[in-house]
């Protein structure tokens, strides 16, 4: 590595550090990510300038038209995506990534192939392979749970531990082998198969609510797979800017569980060999609810003097949040006080109700966040809850057999009346029953978010 | 050449405690955002795949080194991009009132 080259990618270094410190700062977030983008596009621009003299005919073939295919696939995906689907999103470019990192070891290995190579770069070469892989299966995984491709609810299977830590130690056996023989074709071709294998088992049990830390999980592995082959490649700027992602994505997630109120341990292992399934909720099955009119509804949230609005995914996914704002504004000019409570967890991600709402230009002053709020909902008058289910759910506070049992909950069910607007009585993501459905004071509102919200909209203004 | 690992490990030991230090004070509202913009950073490994792509020659290498740089571009491209996309909604609302010092958070 020359000295101009060390000093660039130290440059590209500092800047992504400068731009993961301002992501964290409310103030600056949008900065950060300029920032590290800044970064990049200096590494990878000044790696093309090194590189240049050096291309083989075919070489600069793939990586210009590589570029091109990768850039242009990557804007229109993530230009297109709808806000509700971030996250499966955010999981997809983690999965390619770390597909990349893997692929890069792989070709690394392959060059290898025949001559003995050191150990010091045969193990992190092996690394980056298991890593990479199975963060790229893993993350598809979660793609294809968010995105409702298969069921999010938690698959399993009797010695579903089993098979794992068999399946991980036959990985370290075949990675043992790989060392001793590098190079061998068939070898690595086993291994690949074996960590996919184990990428999409791992992922499989984990329920679709728990997604999110698995996703910042899978991230930070990412990183390290990066940093892996920062290691086998000499490169200053992935092993810097890989194991500044795997430190940051792991304290994240370490963070995301925390506000979900879930033991990490409880999330990645939790669903495996788990036998009671929503035991602690069939009491309440074939329980009656009570249904109410869009009228009544409107009757009631006009005459409150405090309303509390409790927002989850439903809304995001009906797009609701524009007809929100306009049924908040008109209690509001009939002088009800209003407050938005957002759940840590509410939407898919921490994090993206505050995204979905300001989108739909709800003052920020209006959001209040679950320690704030809690302790108000004793004064409100009703509590309306739109297209949210699991973040009010008693059962996190009283049914310690319940999957969400622990999480820290809103306590819409301490307000005077509880309005669910849903879609049915699915339950939620958790895929839990929540017997505050069954509560004498809920009245429930079937039928699409956006839909129910107009039908609000137009009986709060008859009344 | 083992002079060499050890640096490559001290960059490799400072990087971790940095990646700790930076985030521990992120408020629950940025954590989404924060994701994907690190998830961006690691897309880095496009230089790994240029490095590896620049002196193809045999076929497998050829369509190893392409498919690398396509799958890492992608994760630059589309997470810079899309965390561009997060941060926007909150522009002119809270983020972007407070740009020009104009007072704390409320």
């Amino acid at each position: 590595m020359t000295i101009a080259t060390a000093l660039v990618y130290l440059l590209a270094a500092i800047l992504f550090i400068l731009g993961l410190l301002f992501l964290s700062s409310p103030r600056a977030a949008r900065y950060g990510n300029w920032i590290a983008a800044g970064g990049m596009v200096l590494a990878v621009g000044w790696t093309g300038v090194v590189l240049y003299r050096s291309f083989t005919s075919a070489g600069l073939a793939i990586c210009v038209s590589g570029v091109v295919i990768g850039g242009v696939a990557g804007t229109v995906a993530a230009r297109k995506v709808k806000m509700t689907a971030m996250p499966q999103m955010v999981a997809l470019f983690n999965g390619v990534g770390g597909g990349a990192a893997a692929l890069v070891a792989v070709a690394e290995l392959l060059k290898g192939a025949g001559s003995h190579s050191e150990l010091q770069t045969g193990l992190p070469v092996v690394f980056a392979i298991i890593i990479g892989s199975i963060s790229f299966a893993g993350s598809i995984i979660a793609f294809a749970k968010l995105q409702e491709l298969m069921t999010g609810t938690p698959i399993t299977y009797p010695g579903q531990h089993v098979v794992n830590a068999a399946l991980a130690l036959a990985i370290l056996a075949v990675a043992g082998v790989l060392l001793a023989m590098t190079g061998s074709v068939v070898i690595l071709a086993v291994l690949l198969i074996l960590v996919l294998v184990l990428g999409v088992t791992f992922v499989l049990p984990i329920g679709g609510a728990d997604m999110p830390v698995v996703i910042s999980l899978l991230n930070a592995c990412t990183g390290l797979a990066v940093a892996a082959s920062g290691f086998v490649l000499d490169n200053f700027a992935l092993i810097v800017a890989g194991t500044l992602v795997g430190a940051s994505g792991t304290l994240l997630t370490k963070l995301m569980s925390d506000a979900m109120g879930r033991r990490l341990s409880t999330v990645l292992f939790g669903a495996v060999g788990q036998v009671q399934q929503a035991g602690a909720s069939t009491g309440v099955k074939g329980r009656a609810t009570r249904t109410g009119t869009a009228d009544d509804i409107g009757m009631l949230l006009a005459y409150s003097n405090f309303v509390i609005i409790v927002p989850g995914y439903g809304l995001a996914v009906a797009q609701a949040q524009h007809v929100l704002r306009e049924l908040v504004d008109l209690l509001e000019q009939r002088g009800v006080e209003v407050a938005y409570a957002i759940h840590p967890v509410a939407g898919r991600m921490p994090g993206h109700m505050n995204v979905l709402l300001a989108e739909a230009h709800v003052p920020y002053e209006q959001l209040k966040e679950m320690d704030e709020i809690n302790d108000e909902f004793k004064r409100a008058d009703v509590a309306l809850v739109v297209g949210a289910n699991d973040v009010v759910n008693p059962a996190a506070r009283n049914s310690p057999g319940s999957d969400i049992y622990g999480m820290p909950i809103l306590n819409a069910d301490q307000a005077r009346n509880v309005v669910f607007l849903k879609r049915s009585m699915r339950p939620g993501f958790a895929g839990i029953d929540n017997e505050l459905f069954y509560d004498p004071r809920t009245i429930m509102l079937f039928g699409d978010a956006k839909e129910s919200l107009a039908r609000l909209v137009a009986a709060v203004k008859a009344a | 050449m083992n002079e060499q690992l050890v640096v490559l490990v001290t960059y490799f030991v400072l990087a971790v405690f940095i990646g700790f230090e930076v985030v521990s004070k992120v408020p629950t509202i940025l954590h989404t955002p924060l994701m994907s913009g690190s998830n961006a950073i690691h897309g880095i490994i496009l230089v790994g795949a240029l490095l590896i792509a620049a002196h193809a020659q045999t076929p497998v290498e050829i369509v190893l080194g392409f498919v690398a740089v396509v799958l890492a571009t992608i994760n630059v491209v589309g997470g810079f991009v899309v965390t561009d996309r997060m941060l926007e909604m909150f522009k002119g609302r809270q983020l972007g009132r407070t740009d020009g010092k104009a007072g704390k958070e409320p």
